[in-house]
């Protein structure tokens, strides 16, 4: 496919969708609406990914699981992206997509615990 | 799927003036993005003129006996483009006269060229101090004629740059071919052997990583602490630094990055990346590249996409120092993939 070709099919299947890919690149255009919010948020989240603690690298993941728990797709193409420039590898990824999975399906579970005592208090 | 050079394929990628053509049209040519120039022009940074010739970086041909997704030299078995003996000896005649203390071999598969060992030889005669070797290293596996590479190198005190993707033996095939991670570290075990790469050694074995896939290279550190510890634990192998290289968007990995459609965000990434600490360091500033046939490029980019220098000097058998060193270094948008984050160079990050 040719690289005209691509650029047509880009704007015309997806402006019609709630999500563009290309709209990721846009993000730090919502500074533009709100200077004093989007600046101190995105220097609130370049030092959250910082070296601490945590290294960038353990960060890295954990953004991922919480990226695929709330099912940001933005966040997904990003941290996984951010994963390969690390050198983290497909099995580590799918690893922390499973520990982010655990714990909303546990989270699910958990209140069967609710429903349990629920069902027993208004049973004979 | 085995991996043919583009020029074997006949794709319209295996000439220089699509590929150029490619990267001045569409977002740049739309003026979605800046291009280089006006890039470098805002950063006050235009134009980028040479500083002082400390490297020569002679590419002594095209062969190679692997076969690369990524490489940018389109290079592989069936590239016949190969450095004479007679341009060897233009090389050696201007190093003489010139302050450049470092040669950097590259190639194709440098070890292939049949003079390479005579050029070594002869290089070493005329105060070259720093000898660099862009090995592939199954090249070193590859027959038995290479098998005493180790030693030929060691003998010469040549430092050893060489190419390895990953540390996991499914992503290092996938770039480079079948079979390929095996015999690179047997290779590396063979260098290690005779002292390379080993904790204080002064015989320098580097490995070169490179993204293998759309995205660019982390931390050159952290990446090197990964390595280090993988190639230790798992097979016992030492190597010094770890230099991280970003994949230009030239031959056939520009060929990869449309197959792909990664295209436009990949240049949208080294474009967002622009990094004008990078640019102080980028290595045209301080490198000069020579071609196969002798031709002078700013660098091995430059070269295969037939730039040559703006200069009224142009081949290694007119070469005039202060001529050249009066020139602008010719550029493009493929120039974006050296200044992207911590920069790249073929000795790695530059910022």
């Amino acid at each position: 496919m040719n690289l005209e070709r691509i650029k047509y099919f880009n704007i015309n299947l997806m402006e019609k969708t709630y999500y563009n890919p290309s709209d990721l690149r846009k993000f730090k255009n919502i500074t533009e609406w709100s200077e004093e919010l989007g600046e101190k948020f995105f220097e609130y989240y370049g030092k959250v990914f910082e070296e601490g603690a945590l290294s960038a690298r353990e960060k890295s993941l954990i953004a991922l699981a919480v990226s695929h728990v709330v099912q940001c797709p933005y966040c997904i193409d990003a941290y996984t992206q951010d994963g390969l420039q690390r050198g983290i590898n497909r099995e580590e990824m799918m690893e922390a997509v499973h520990v982010g999975a655990a714990i909303q399906s546990g989270a699910t579970l958990v209140h069967g615990v609710q429903m349990m005592n629920k069902y027993n208090k208004l049973s004979m | 799927m085995k991996i043919q050079s583009l020029k074997k394929r006949n794709s319209d990628l295996s000439q220089s003036e699509r590929q150029l053509q490619i990267l001045s049209n569409g977002l740049f040519a739309d003026g979605e993005l800046p291009t280089f120039k006006e890039r470098l022009e805002r950063a006050g940074k235009a134009p980028l003129t040479p500083g002082k010739l400390e490297i020569l970086q002679v590419n002594v041909g095209y062969m190679c006996n692997q076969v690369c997704a990524h490489c940018h030299v389109d290079a592989g078995p069936d590239r016949k483009e190969i450095m004479t003996r007679d341009t060897m000896k233009e090389i050696l005649s201007v190093i003489e006269k010139t302050g450049a203390h470092t040669l950097d071999l590259t190639g194709g598969a440098p070890e292939m060229n049949p003079d390479f060992r005579w050029f070594v030889e002869e290089a070493s005669k005329v105060g070259i101090s720093d000898f660099i070797v862009r090995s592939n290293l199954t090249i070193i596996k590859a027959n038995k004629k290479y098998a005493d590479l180790p030693e030929f190198f060691k003998k010469h005190g040549i430092h050893v740059v060489s190419s390895m993707p990953h540390w996991t033996r499914g992503k290092t095939d996938k770039q480079r071919g079948d079979g390929v991670f095996d015999k690179s570290i047997q290779a590396l075990k063979d260098l290690n052997a005779v002292g390379y790469g080993m904790p204080g050694s002064g015989l320098k074995l580097d490995l070169v990583y490179n993204p293998s896939g759309a995205f660019l290279p982390g931390n050159q550190a952290s990446l090197e602490k990964e390595f280090k510890k993988a190639l230790l634990e798992d097979f016992g192998i030492h190597f010094h630094e770890l230099f991280a290289i970003t994949n230009l968007p030239i031959s056939r990995f520009l060929d990869y990055l449309i197959a792909s459609e990664n295209y436009e965000d990949y240049m949208y990434n080294l474009v967002d990346a622009f990094n004008p600490a990078a640019v102080d360091n980028v290595m045209c500033t301080n490198t000069l590249s020579v071609s196969w046939d002798g031709w002078l490029y700013d660098c091995d980019f430059n070269q295969m996409l037939e730039m040559k220098v703006q200069s009224a000097v142009q081949h290694i058998s007119d070469f005039n120092m202060e001529i050249l060193q009066n020139r602008k270094i010719a550029i493009c948008q493929h120039c974006y993939g050296c200044t992207a984050g911590a920069g790249s160079s073929c000795q790695g990050s530059v910022a």
